[in-house]
């Protein structure tokens, strides 16, 4: 058995065994034990019937697995001998489709919520809600009378406004249209700055877990498959989840410089920086910046005559084979900072690239993303 | 006055009937349905075809169990003995047990079919906002599902109006105690009083006409109202 088990005040440990009778009508079971961060968003990534839904719904106690031991934040929410119903779980949890009342507007979704509140009801908190999704001239409409992107930002409202502990988002986009997509995702990233909950938000959209989430957890079968922070995780080479024509690295960095002629900022790492477009952020925030590994290139020695602004030194610290035979993916260190690479084979056998070699990495492209 | 002294105490114990039964089995019935509803158990099948039972079986049949079962030998009649009440035939109450049984299906059904339409995530979504199972039926499911139990009250209530072979069998023909309506236009054609009859028979189809008309109206409403499920 394991020994030292320390109960953090600030982590949320989720160990759930869950088997249906019929395994071979429903596809898998959910075997997981985790501890993942009390704090900030964490994604929760897998293919669709990788058993992330059923997870979600595992800590909502919305399924009751066989064996299941949950603690969120240092409350007891499930072990072998009590299991809290979900409407005692000091939760809030925004539904794949919306889920509004059909019977209440927006306005009495929203007043569902706050009359079971878990805390006293505060006007800033309830106004600041509103503002942040944007959703105060659709209040007095029916769920029917509004859009599907409307009835999302309501349902996240109506999540919020319960004051719960832990916010858990079960691919809330997923319904939506890209447009639509696109448009709520932003109120998403608000979240992040202005809800001071850990939220678990699952999807299957790496580009949405790489805009929003600090942490990830990636299912498959039921079972986790990797597990980090956002950067650890993105940056490793051996997972089948980084081998996508999108693959590629987030990092934080701090903005240093901003030049107003070229309108660009530059971002410092560990060691190195690099230029980007400036997106308006105030010196000395520090940012995500997102790298996609088909933008990397390497070379054996710095240039000065390319179109390229950003070039870094690095250290190879893996080299890995892509599903694609004529590809490879170079995995990157500098300082305490990962990239990743993705060259062709010929590439990798000309500049007789090895684990260990220190290399020039040009960057076509980066992004800041919220 | 259209209506005799005889026919209005028959319209009014009609009316009493219908009314005790419809609110007795919206009571008794919507934790049936719940359960009918919800349930993966093997028993769903054999309840649901003994809930279905009266639509299919000839009234006389129904009324004859009954009648034994409330006669002073029968388990019902032994319990109203032991609770010590008289047995139940040939009484108003009699009347109401039989009723129950036999306007059954007509209130269940529809509220079984709307709990099973709105489907489990009105209820998740409750819960996940803090509603105990109480609060989440109240607050959620009842107004919801407000269609189905319209439907069942209205069909429960015409049903028990409608009813002659079963009431025949169990209450007889008491003035005031179980002649309802139907019984006393039985009376009334068997004496040849077709005049009396036509007043009452007439009425009958007036009233049940508006009431199903009133019904299909209000379904109407709630469908462009876009009470629909689910959203």
């Amino acid at each position: 058995m394991q020994g030292n088990v320390h109960t953090h005040a600030s982590t949320i440990q989720a160990h759930f065994s869950l088997h249906y009778a019929d395994t071979a009508a429903t596809g898998f079971n959910l075997d997981v034990n985790l501890t993942m961060p009390g704090t900030g968003i964490t994604a929760i990534f897998g293919h669709s019937g990788s058993g992330k839904t059923t997870f979600l719904r595992c800590i909502a106690g919305l399924e009751k697995p066989q064996q299941g031991y949950l603690i969120v934040n240092g409350a007891l929410w499930q072990n072998s001998a009590t299991f809290l119903p979900t409407h005692q779980r000091p939760l809030g949890y925004v539904f794949q489709e919306a889920s509004l009342f059909a019977h209440l507007t927006a306005k009495g979704n929203l007043a569902y919520a706050i009359k079971r509140s878990d805390k006293p009801y505060a006007s800033e908190l309830y106004e600041q809600v509103i503002a942040t999704m944007d959703i105060d001239s659709i209040l007095t409409r029916y769920p029917h009378q509004l859009s599907g992107g409307e009835r999302q930002r309501v349902a996240i409202a109506r999540a919020l406004l319960i004051q719960p502990r832990i916010l858990l988002m079960d691919e809330p986009l997923a319904s939506l249209d890209s447009t639509r997509k696109q448009e709520i995702l932003p109120y998403l990233e608000r979240l992040r700055s202005t809800v001071d909950i850990p939220i678990l938000y699952v999807s299957h959209s790496l580009d949405e877990v790489t805009r929003l989430a600090d942490a990830i957890v990636v299912l498959d079968q039921g079972r986790v498959t990797a597990q980090g922070s956002l950067a650890e995780v993105l940056s490793r080479i051996d997972l089948p989840i980084n081998n996508t024509e999108h693959a590629g690295v987030i990092l934080s960095a701090k903005i240093v410089e901003r030049d107003s002629q070229w309108q660009l900022a530059r971002l410092a790492f560990s060691t190195g920086d690099i230029w980007v477009n400036d997106s308006g952020d105030e010196l000395g925030q520090t940012v995500r910046v997102r790298i996609l590994a088909r933008d990397v290139s390497l070379a054996l020695a710095p240039h000065s005559d390319s179109s390229i602004l950003n070039q870094l030194s690095v250290n190879i610290a893996a080299i890995a084979a892509d599903d694609d035979q004529s590809m490879a993916r170079i995995q990157l260190v500098f300082g305490n900072d990962y990239i990743v690479a993705r060259l062709t084979q010929k590439s990798v056998y000309q500049l007789q690239l090895k684990p260990g070699m220190n290399i020039w990495a040009y960057i076509k492209s980066a992004a800041i993303v919220r | 006055m259209i209506f005799s002294e005889a026919d209005l105490a028959a319209i009014g114990l009609t009316l009493r009937l219908a009314t005790t039964v419809t609110v007795l089995l919206l009571l008794i019935g919507t934790p049936i349905a719940w359960w009918l509803a919800r349930t993966q158990s093997w028993w769903k099948g054999p309840v649901s075809a003994l809930v279905a039972l009266p639509l299919v079986l000839p009234p006389t049949v129904i009324g004859f169990y009954l009648l034994l079962a409330m006669g002073p030998q029968g388990f019902i009649g032994q319990l109203t003995q032991q609770l010590g009440l008289n047995t139940l035939p040939f009484t108003f109450w009699g009347l109401v047990v039989a009723s129950l049984f036999y306007s059954m299906p007509f209130v269940i059904q529809p509220i079984q079919n709307a709990i099973e339409a709105l489907g489990r995530r009105p209820l998740e979504v409750a819960a996940t906002l803090r509603a105990g199972p109480w609060e989440c039926f109240f607050t959620v499911v009842l107004p919801l599902a407000k269609p189905g139990f319209m439907t069942a009250a209205v069909l429960g209530f015409a049903h028990t109006v409608g009813e002659f072979g079963v009431v025949l069998m169990i209450g007889g023909n008491i003035p005031g105690e179980t002649r309802v309506v139907s019984v006393q236009i039985y009376d009334y054609v068997e004496a040849l009083q077709y005049g009396q009859a036509h007043t009452l028979a007439g009425a009958m189809i007036a009233f049940s006409f508006l009431v199903l008309l009133a019904l299909y109206g209000f379904q109407r409403r709630q469908a462009a109202l876009g009470m629909k499920y689910g959203l």
